[in-house]
């Protein structure tokens, strides 16, 4: 039993981490229709910016997190506004193969000039633990949980309450009504892929942070994964994206606990498969169908 | 005489919308029968409920298949084209870059006895049935006179011209039922009245049913034996065109209630 | 045999076959075309079997899959497996058609459900299906896990290479002109109104998945028996999507173009072999400036025709 506990604790911080590149993934997609497949690459620059100030201009953790932010949130919108505004009304499949090409631009020409090596992430946070009754949580995992909350919540409300979040919400809807209700479409679909790509890089920041190490193709499973997360909690939905983040983070991590780590990430594709035959909405998801 | 196809208490609801409510119909061989109704009355709704598109949320749909009952509702629109139920679409979807003789030529696909070994290995059976196809296909083309234009592509025609590939398509199934959604939309006089004759021609020549949705109630009024009008998803009036003329509820329909 | 089958440009493809066959095997014998090309000329040909298969799924039907890689593993370990035990042409023959039962009941087993999705989720789905295969693989014992299979006998020969290209595009040509290719056709234009003329939507999609899974298990096992060595790490998404950019470049739906989007990249990739990084970028870049400028491809449907040409010369 306290080592099942232990593995919940282990599996909701890595599933913090899949919410938090799961919300990018699921805001992209509820308002240009998008996979927007070089995500995971935006999380994993996030890792590299992080890792470049603290090694080499001595930021602290809060500084370096916000670096991340601030240059994948700009990386987002210059990515937004070259490859995919082009695209807006190709057909999905064009938009699917150019988001394949931004996340192979990103990954090697990082790969070309950071080297293809694994790097050892520095010490950010202390790696001291506390003893709650059966599980141990560390400081690492504490500052996940509290991150991904906070930031969580911050964005419920930027979506909820503010105008920009009412103008995201217009969008996602019908872009033609927006427009002509006075919303400025492109600034708002700009807006998105700020939120999420600065997501993203917390994410970064976090993994490199929980796994200790780095390197320029790191982006690619995780990224994937969340996306799935973001299937699983219904694509467009954020409650669902958060969800589902956690939910393929436990799922995984029992597998591996339980089962083999041989099928970590088969466990994964196959969480996807039936929840794309049983219920292709996703647990939040609205039904949508085609007008004949 | 047996009806060729029955609709009884049909529903269709979506969440909370009842899009179609209790319709019930009978249709006899080879009538020529109006669909009517304000927009948003369900019309099209219908359309996509007895061709498959949608599975009905109650109701019946009895088809009369040479003497044999068979239940419509709830099949796959592949399974009752292919009980020789064809239709148009009210917002053409042709098979845009495929040519107009290939756009037949789809919809022939249920009488071609080969399969995808035979093509793959070009067994006789293939040659033989391609050339009866592409026979057949230039015949129902030269029907509604696109013979001259076979070989372009479909979204290249002009809009009245796709109207009647549309129609050239359908027969391509060798229809018993033939539904029209919205035949004459978007054609100038002209174009109505030759479509107005392609619709007498292929009904005889191909002893047709015809259902067909229209707004040009000139239209409707002409051809039509017998008219349906439906609002808010209700089966409000039928009967034969002066009969729905004169109709009050039908007028109430359509110019709203007096004040 | 039906005598259509030996009309002018049928043999005129039946020629060029040959010509290409011979001047190749000329080149080849004369040490023009040394050890060294050769290499990329085999390469050329698997990928050309590859991004054929893949553009009957894509570009024919309209079908987005993104897990071709998968059914090249299942083919290249079949041979790779078979081969080792029968180091010979028959051993070769059986793990080919081992490759081709595997790869069509996986096909099956992959398509029924996925292939009722719509556009990115189907990519999505047959991603993970392709990497499931992958992860199979890399954990079963007679594959040898992740270390792969070594010392595969090199049975692909100049010859059997060119009669695989040669049997895909048959295959995938006599198929597009037909009527189960027109009903594929029907439903990458446009599915409902596909259904409403009477196609089994969901058969046809079958179908053409399960033809294109085949031939990438047959372009899988002339990969097995080419190289000597195969590891699950060579089936990844990665590429999956090296097909994928051969068919886009090229113009989905057009054989004549994935064949010359094939030799294309092949030739770059010899001539970038020592910058593999930069290749990467290259490739992703093309992706994003073809989909922006001209999202039909270099070529977009257009194909070769000896028909059109022996037509058009009667008209002068």
């Amino acid at each position: 039993m306290s080592q099942f506990l232990q593995q919940m604790i282990n599996g909701l911080s890595l599933g913090s981490i899949y919410a938090l590149i799961a919300l990018g993934y699921t805001m992209v997609y509820g308002i240009i229709k998008l996979i927007n497949f070089a995500h995971g690459d935006i999380y994993m620059l996030g890792a590299y910016v992080a890792f470049i100030t603290t090694t080499y201009f001595g930021f602290s953790f809060f500084p370096a997190m916000i670096a991340s932010m601030v240059v994948c949130g700009i990386l987002g919108v210059i990515i937004e506004r070259i490859a995919y505004k082009p695209l807006r009304h190709a057909t999905r499949i064009a938009a699917l193969i150019t988001a394949i090409g931004v996340s192979y631009v990103l990954e090697y020409t990082t790969q070309y000039v950071m080297g293809s090596e694994v790097k050892t992430y520095p010490t950010l946070l202390s790696s001291a633990t506390f003893t709650l009754g059966p599980v141990t949580v560390s400081m690492q995992q504490i500052y996940i949980f509290a991150i991904t909350i906070f930031l969580m919540i911050a964005l419920q409300l930027i979506i909820k309450k503010t105008k920009m979040g009412r103008a995201m919400r217009a969008v996602s809807v019908d872009e033609d009504a927006a427009k002509l209700m006075g919303i400025n479409v492109d600034t708002t679909i700009s807006f998105t892929f700020l939120l999420g790509s600065s997501l993203a890089g917390v994410a970064g920041i976090l993994v490199g942070i929980y796994y200790n190490s780095i390197d320029p193709l790191m982006g690619m499973v995780p990224g994937l994964k969340a996306f799935i997360a973001a299937v699983f909690g219904g694509i467009g939905s954020v409650p669902g994206a958060m969800i589902g983040g956690l939910f393929i983070g436990i799922a995984e991590t029992m597998v591996v606990a339980y089962g083999s780590s041989l099928y970590r990430d088969a466990i994964v594709y196959l969480i996807l498969i039936l929840i794309l035959i049983i219920k292709p909405d996703g647990l939040l998801g609205k039904n949508q169908r085609e007008k004949v | 005489m047996e009806p060729i196809l029955q609709v009884k208490n049909l529903t269709k609801n979506f969440g909370g919308l009842c899009a179609v409510s209790n319709v019930s119909m009978k249709i006899n061989p080879g009538e020529l029968i109006g669909l009517i109704g304000p927009n948003g009355a369900g019309k099209t709704t219908l359309f996509n409920l007895l061709t498959g598109v949608y599975e009905p949320s109650s109701g019946l749909i009895e088809f009369d298949n040479d003497g044999k009952k068979v239940q419509l509702g709830g099949l796959k629109p592949y399974k009752i084209t292919a009980y020789g139920i064809a239709r148009t679409f009210q917002n053409i979807r042709l098979f845009k870059t495929m040519t107009v003789l290939e756009n037949v030529k789809v919809a022939m696909h249920k009488n071609i006895r080969y399969g995808t070994l035979a093509a793959i290995f070009r067994l006789p059976s293939y040659y033989s049935e391609e050339q009866w196809v592409e026979e057949k296909a230039c015949e129902l083309l030269k029907e509604v006179g696109l013979y001259g234009k076979r070989n372009e592509q479909a979204t290249n025609l002009p809009y009245g011209e796709q109207r009647r590939l549309e129609i050239a398509r359908a027969l391509a199934i060798q229809p018993k039922i033939l539904f029209l959604d919205e035949p004459a939309a978007g054609m100038n006089p002209q174009e109505t009245a030759q479509l107005t004759d392609l619709i007498h021609r292929i009904r005889d020549k191909y002893n047709l049913t015809i259902i067909l949705i229209e707004h040009d109630m000139s239209l409707v009024m002409k051809i039509c034996e017998r008219i349906y009008v439906l609002d808010y998803g209700k089966l409000i009036a039928d009967g034969n065109p002066e009969e729905i003329r004169n109709n009050e509820f039908v007028i109430k329909a359509y110019l709203g209630e007096e004040i | 045999m039906p005598k259509q089958l030996l009309c002018k440009e049928n043999l005129a493809w039946l020629g060029s076959a040959i010509v290409i066959f011979v001047v190749c095997s000329l080149l080849m014998n004369a040490g023009i075309i040394n050890s060294y090309y050769q290499i990329t000329l085999y390469n050329i040909c698997i990928n050309i079997i590859l991004a054929v298969s893949l553009n009957l799924v894509i570009g024919i039907c309209g079908q987005f899959s993104l897990g071709h890689a998968g059914f090249m593993c299942i083919g290249a370990y079949c041979a790779g497996i078979v081969t080792k035990m029968m180091p010979n042409f028959g051993g070769f023959m059986i793990g080919l058609l081992i490759g081709f039962v595997i790869s069509a009941i996986v096909a099956l087993i992959v398509s029924i459900p996925t292939l009722r999705l719509k556009g990115d989720y189907l990519a999505i789905a047959t991603l993970g299906f392709a990497e499931i295969i992958r992860i199979v693989v890399q954990n079963m014992e007679i594959t040898n896990g992740a270390a792969g299979l070594s010392g595969i006998p090199r049975l692909t020969t100049w010859p059997l290479l060119l009669a695989g290209v040669v049997i895909s595009l048959i295959v995938v040509c006599n198929f597009t002109r037909s009527a189960p290719g027109r009903a594929c056709l029907s439903i990458r234009e446009d599915e409902i109104a596909s259904e409403a003329m009477g196609i089994n939507t969901t058969r046809y999609k079958v179908i053409a998945f399960v033809i294109g899974a085949i031939l990438a298990s047959m372009a899988g096992a002339l990969f097995a028996c080419n190289f000597y060595v195969i590891n699950p790490t060579q089936f990844t998404f990665n590429r999956s999507i090296d097909i994928l950019v051969m068919v886009v470049f090229g113009g989905m739906g057009s054989m004549t173009s994935s064949v010359i989007a094939a030799a294309a990249i092949g030739v770059l990739n010899m001539i970038l072999q020592n910058f593999s990084d930069i290749r990467m970028i290259i490739y992703g870049l093309a992706l994003v400036i073809i989909m922006i400028f001209k999202p039909s491809g270099l070529l977009g449907t257009r194909e070769f025709s000896f028909k059109k040409l022996l037509n058009r010369r009667k008209e002068k």
